[in-house]
């Protein structure tokens, strides 16, 4: 890898191994993003992001107003969480999101108000210490989908050191197109918040990552950086999945994340641009993570397009708001297809990793029955971590979970190339998941 | 609203290879050595193929009833075994010994072991051994193309027993004895190119297989270093079709790219030491039969490197 002058977008090939290619059905590229305005209710979910939930602190009947704090804790690996709406909370109890656990959560009615929460002020920042604890106050988690809180992953334990910022541009799941909007929409923004991490953090230089299908996006990032030497734009090969993380670190910098440690171990932190790009609008208003860009696609929806959405919204009223369903919808997303989550009921809501909600047909959701494996070894072609998804497949089956240990299963990133790509259709990731959770539990 | 909406484990999309469709290019892939064979070796060369083929695909319907598993015909794997076999056998074969290496391939090979994607041995190469074991006289009865006369004159059994040699063009185009698929290597060729070309198969097993003999053929073999003498290697006998059609089946070669480097050369290697120095003028089928049985072994050495190259679990 060489630069040929900072600022200058490079041609950097695939360098990562395996990964697969799927329709890029980026139909919503084009689509300027919509405001979606107050819905009827708002469901705040206290476990919105990896690590300690939040505690409510607010309790039926109270008035909240927007940018509010109503839920935190004392753990380090969390972030706060804020009213997107001013109006009255109506409940606060424990339901079922998406995983078989019951969350609690903060039901609010809004008044249609938007009244602005008293405290909410640009932050005063001059030092490390006070850039930490700002961002934690934004209450921002990893936009790209994985929810890690922000303020743990910009302060690297002592031991390593930081050389690079990533910012991760590359969006590799089919549909979603809500980080490409940001790229074309909030240019600037962007880097005014890699400017202040950059800044604060003491990394010396940070380099965008973005998939080459996105060729516009590419030329206005590489405008807006072409004074700014620390920062560079890299146009990477579409291929998925480019925006993992250690896949990302991989490709921009040759440096593999060993096993169960950490992007900073080797010298890397990864934030996502519309992280970023929250980031530097909290920096500058003080209003912290209270709405976000939904992609709505799928072939189920009338009006795909990108939207602007208050958290908490339910994804019906966000369905609604662009046409409802053209056909009766069999399965919805939250996120992409290759990893996004099944939900059971339109009545969940937006959180603050959504980037995208999809409402499939019978017709694409429907799943193919498995058929015996063949050792066709395509798993194995795809997996970008090195693993025989095959192979882990077989042992979780025979329950014989050590083995499977032993053969990396817990190294898997579920990206789900492995299933995608099995001609018999079997369901690898899902018993790779399986496998990862009877050995959690064993290690209980 | 009403209607259950299904909830699954991602991914949620799947690419739309679906092991029928390899099976069907591999079929698609085998046409033109199949037409060759016919179009050398006539009507009795058509007959064997059709008998090997619907008696593979009854053996698998009927033994899967017997067993009480479910109808596997469909894959079209036991169509494609019974169409390698017959490619891979005299032309002038009784056919009822077709049939006796249809039974052998599908319900010994594959079926008693666990059906598709459970066989230790590629099930139409331990049939055509079997076979040439049981029925030696008549295995070995090669047949003039365009007559009815039978002979015992293959290329390499000239090559290693003297006496004049068809020409370089003639073997390529498949106007040779030989078994009914494996004589014509323009057919073979333009078969494998399809099968690179439709991602069914990788490079590396037939160049590395052919690669190797043809090195080893150079420098052990008896024509001197500048002699056309290994082409005559690579274009004789079963190379191409066991390097192309034979060698590459999914399940009995090893699963990672440096396995099938190891698992190519050493068949070069065995085709070639069976060729030179021992009385069989063809090593093809024994090389590649031994190198499967040896793939499990291949597989537990060249797993890949943990990524971030963690310490040992």
């Amino acid at each position: 890898m060489h630069y040929e002058g900072m600022g200058l977008v490079i041609m950097i090939l695939r360098a990562f191994k395996g990964g697969v290619h799927p329709p890029e059905s980026k139909n919503t590229a084009n689509s300027e993003t919509l405001q979606m305005g107050i819905p009827s209710k708002i469901i705040i979910p206290m476990v919105q992001h990896i690590g300690a939930p939040c505690k409510p602190l607010v309790k039926k009947g109270d008035t909240v107003k927007v940018g509010q704090v109503i839920g935190d804790t004392e753990s380090y690996v969390s972030a706060p969480i804020h009213s997107s709406v001013s109006g009255t909370v109506t409940s606060v109890d424990t339901r079922i999101i998406t995983s078989n656990q019951a969350i609690m959560c903060i039901e609010i009615k809004p008044d249609g108000l938007q009244e602005v929460a008293e405290d909410i002020k640009p932050p005063v920042i001059q030092s490390r210490e006070d850039f930490l604890k700002a961002v934690r106050a934004s209450g921002l988690t990893g936009l790209g989908g994985a929810g890690f809180p922000a303020h743990v992953k910009l302060n690297p334990p002592k031991d390593t050191n930081v050389d690079t910022l990533i910012i991760n541009a590359a969006e590799c799941e089919p549909y979603i197109t809500s980080d490409y909007r940001e790229c074309i929409e909030n240019t600037q923004n962007i880097i005014d918040g890699i400017k202040a991490v950059l800044k604060w953090t003491g990394v010396p230089r940070a380099i965008i990552g973005i998939e080459d299908n996105k060729p516009e996006a590419v030329r206005k990032l590489t405008e807006a950086v072409k004074d700014i030497p620390e920062i560079t734009v890299q146009s990477v090969k579409t291929i998925y999945p480019q925006g993992a993380e250690k896949m990302l670190i991989r490709t921009l910098t040759g440096r593999e994340v060993p096993p169960g440690k950490l992007p900073a171990n080797v010298g890397c932190i990864v934030m996502n641009v519309t992280s970023v790009s929250l980031l530097a609008s909290y920096l500058k208003t003080g209003m912290p993570l209270i709405k976000k860009r939904v992609t709505v696609d799928g072939d189920s929806v009338k009006n795909p397009a990108n939207v602007e959405v208050l958290i908490g919204t339910p994804i019906k009223e966000v369905f609604d708001f662009c046409g409802g369903f053209a056909t009766d919808p069999g399965k919805i997303i939250m996120g992409g297809p290759m990893m996004g989550v099944a939900f059971y009921s339109l009545d969940l809501p937006v959180i603050k990793n959504t980037n995208a909600i999809l409402a499939f047909s019978d017709k694409l959701a429907g799943l193919s029955d498995e058929t015996p494996c063949i050792r066709c070894g395509r798993c194995v072609e795809a997996c970008p971590v090195n693993l025989l998804p095959f192979e882990l497949d077989r042992l979780v089956r025979a329950k014989k979970f050590e083995e499977a240990q032993q053969n990396y299963i817990l190294d898997c990133i579920e990206c789900g190339s492995c299933s995608y790509t099995c001609p018999a259709k079997r369901l690898i990731t899902q018993s790779i998941r399986i496998g990862k959770d009877a050995l959690r539990r064993m290690a209980k | 609203m009403d209607k259950q909406l299904l909830v699954s484990s991602s991914p949620h999309i799947r690419s739309d290879i679906t092991t029928r469709r390899l099976m069907l290019d591999v079929i698609i892939a085998i046409m033109p050595a199949s037409f060759a064979g016919v179009w050398f070796f006539g009507t009795k060369a058509a007959i064997l193929i059709a008998v090997t083929v619907i008696s593979s695909v009854l053996f698998e319907y009927i033994i899967r009833k017997v067993f009480k598993r479910n109808n596997t015909v469909s894959d079209l794997s036991a169509a494609v075994t019974g169409l390698l076999l017959a490619l891979n056998l005299p032309p002038a074969l009784p056919v009822w010994m077709a049939v006796v290496g249809s039974f052998f391939a599908i319900v010994v090979v594959k079926q008693l072991f666990g059906g598709i994607g459970q066989n230790f041995v590629n099930p139409a190469l331990a049939a055509r051994a079997m076979l040439l074991v049981s029925y030696g006289s008549k295995m070995t009865s090669w047949s003039e193309p365009f007559t009815d006369v039978v002979s015992s004159a293959t290329p390499l059994a000239i090559l290693k027993t003297g006496g004049e040699m068809p020409g370089l063009w003639d073997m390529f185009l498949g106007k040779i004895g030989g078994s009914l698929g494996e004589v014509s290597s323009l057919a073979l060729i333009i078969g494998g190119i399809y099968l690179f070309a439709r991602r069914v198969i990788s490079w590396h097993i037939p160049v590395i297989y052919c690669g190797t003999v043809f090195i080893l053929a150079w420098i052990l073999g008896a024509g001197g270093s500048f002699t056309l003498y290994p082409v005559y290697h690579i274009l004789g006998g079963g190379l191409l079709i066991g390097a192309i059609y034979m060698a590459t089946d999914y399940t009995t070669s090893p699963m990672t790219r440096k396995g099938m480097v190891i698992y190519a050369v050493g068949c070069g290697l065995l085709t070639v030491l069976f060729r030179l120095y021992t009385n069989m003028p063809e090593g093809v089928s024994y090389a590649i039969l031994l190198m499967n049985v040896a793939v499990p072994l291949i597989d537990r050495y060249t797993k890949p490197r943990r990524f971030g190259g963690g310490a040992n679990a």
